[in-house]
């Protein structure tokens, strides 16, 4: 059997697969389809200091091969997750990572610091590309001062692995990498959604409550390969790629723009199974072309 | 109770109105146990328009014949390629999901549909019927094209139609309907249909005191809670429609008890 395993910076999985934060629910969503534990790793919907209600509906429109969304990070608070979620998420044996949110420093800064403390969330992964909130998300991931400010304080309280999200919606992601870097990230993970519009010609309004929304899906892997190649090449840290993963070749053509691991967002909504499908086609993919690793794979470009 | 994704397999493509279809599948294994209200989230077969699943109510399950049926109105193209299915075509749908109707209920409940808003109403009516229930069921559309499954709904319940343009049955909205005016000696009232008419539904029950729920048609992404898109402002905040609904007691929706347009909240440019 070839080995899936592979490491980011303290992390080791059992194989490279993830689910990308807001897709996956808290994980439980999915365990009538799925064994949970055979994923690599969760990265759990994002949490905020407070309870936020999100955005008003209309929050998402179907595009060509995509989706928009403007869900605008509804979840029940920091205080409800470490309640009421954490124990819940105890039971599921691979990696929990949580997604950390927030409109200004302050916030991120306390969640991190809280989830420093639950033993089974193994790593944060900072959100600072959120397209959909008026305050913080997408605003400190598209400037190269607040992407380090908000990265060196969360650095100050948060000791083991951390994980910055990159927004693809910035002239040089290249450059944002190098200051997340610089701010103590451990590994990046790229790329969130990118704006977009959508408009429904024959109410001449836009589709979306919000006006713009977050692109996700199939759309956008070329802008994320793209991407997740620059900035691999560019900076010495382990990468986790994202955009539009549908099948065990999506993942591989990451594998081999860079990424040592990938997450798979959207794909989750149409086959529920999609994940455990990807596992099984790494797998099929190595023993086909006689590798004995993943690892053997990265960064070949 | 557990959710499943099977290759269902189309045996029947009836088209019982210009724009409807209903498609009977039958399942690869023992249906799981569906409740009426509750819905599936179908993929549409080799289709580059369609990304996502679309969801649809259940409309009617066969147990002893190991069939689920949906009611399809094209409106779109996903729809539109569903609609045109032949028999023998393997159709994938994750169910059953959501949380359905409330059963228990005493004696006379109304049933109302608006277009396709009938679709979950078959198997509710069916249902109740099966539990000793006598079904009273208002049926409207824009004309008489709108006005499927009557025959079906006939065997199970005292059924009564209504159309905008007076094309079959009383003519108006359904809730100018004579059976209306004698909505207080109901006990609840079920509905399914567009928002503006489930509001004046709701809106009339309210008057006559009458216990209300109705089956909302938001869109979704996932349908299983995950993506969090399809919610509606309930007085406990925003809540998932595929998975705290799609059927809702309209007392748990806010902005639901006093007269108002169809809410839209995309602004105009």
């Amino acid at each position: 059997m070839p080995d899936l395993s592979t490491t980011l910076h303290q992390l080791s999985l059992k194989n490279p697969v993830m689910t990308a934060s807001g897709t996956f629910g808290y994980g439980k969503e999915f365990s009538d389809f799925i064994d949970l534990a055979s994923l690599g790793g969760i990265i759990v919907k994002a949490t905020t200091s407070e309870p936020r209600e999100g955005n008003p509906y209309p929050r998402m429109a179907e595009t060509a091969s995509g989706m928009l969304n403007s869900v605008g990070l509804q979840n029940k608070g920091l205080d409800y997750f470490v309640k009421h979620i954490y124990p819940e998420l105890q039971q599921i044996n691979t990696h929990i990572i949580a997604n950390v949110s927030g409109s200004t420093i302050e916030g991120y800064v306390e969640v991190a610091e809280k989830m420093a403390g639950l033993d089974h969330i193994t790593a944060i992964e900072l959100n600072i590309s959120c397209p959909n909130v008026k305050q913080g998300g997408m605003a400190f991931g598209t400037s190269v001062t607040s992407a380090l400010e908000v990265t060196r304080a969360v650095r100050k309280v948060y000791p083991k692995t951390l994980i910055v999200k990159l927004s693809p919606n910035v002239t040089s992601i290249v450059d944002i990498a190098r200051a997340v870097a610089d701010g103590g990230a451990d590994v990046l993970s790229l790329i969130n959604t990118l704006l977009a519009m959508a408009i429904d010609a024959e109410k001449r309004r836009p589709v979306l409550s919000t006006v713009t929304g977050g692109l996700s899906g199939p759309a956008v892997k070329p802008v994320a390969l793209r991407m997740v190649w620059q900035v691999s090449k560019a900076v010495k840290l382990p990468v986790i790629g994202i955009g539009g993963i549908c099948n065990a070749t999506d993942a591989i053509e990451f594998f081999l723009a860079g990424a040592s691991a990938i997450q798979v967002g959207t794909a989750n909504f149409i086959n529920p199974r999609v994940t455990t499908d990807i596992i099984k086609g790494i797998e099929d993919y190595l023993l086909r072309h006689n590798l004995q690793t993943v690892r053997e794979l990265v960064g070949s470009i | 109770m557990s959710k499943v994704i099977h290759d269902l397999i189309i045996l029947e493509n009836r088209q019982p109105g210009p724009e409807y279809h209903v498609l009977v599948c039958k399942a690869p294994e023992t249906l799981p146990v569906c409740y009426p209200g509750q819905f599936a989230e179908v993929a549409v077969p080799s289709s580059t328009h369609a990304f996502l699943r679309r969801p649809f109510s259940i409309h009617n399950v066969d147990y002893q014949n190991n069939t689920i049926s949906f009611l399809i109105k094209m409106v779109g193209q996903g729809t539109r390629t569903l609609g045109q299915l032949p028999t023998g075509t393997v159709l994938n749908a994750i169910y059953p999901l959501g949380k359905g109707f409330s059963l228990n209920q005493a004696e006379p409940v109304l049933l109302v549909g608006g277009g396709c808003g009938i679709a979950p109403l078959l198997f509710l009516a069916k249902t109740l019927k099966l539990n000793g229930y006598t079904v009273h069921c208002l049926l409207g559309g824009r004309s008489a094209d709108d006005l499927v499954e009557i025959p079906e709904f006939r065997e199970t319940a005292e059924v009564y139609l209504t159309t905008e343009d007076g094309t079959q049955g009383e003519k108006g909205f359904v809730t100018q309907h004579s059976i209306f005016r004698e909505l207080a000696g109901f006990t609840r009232v079920f509905a399914c249909g567009p928002e503006g008419m489930l509001r004046a539904v709701a809106l009339a029950s309210r008057a006559a005191g009458v216990s209300c729920e109705v089956s909302l048609e938001n869109n979704m992404a996932c349908g299983i809670g995950a993506c969090l898109c399809c919610v509606v402002e309930t007085r406990k905040g925003n809540r998932c429609v595929c998975t705290e609904g799609p059927v809702f007691n309209v007392l748990d929706l806010k902005g639901w008890e006093s007269p108002q347009e169809v809410a839209d909240n995309c602004p105009v440019i």
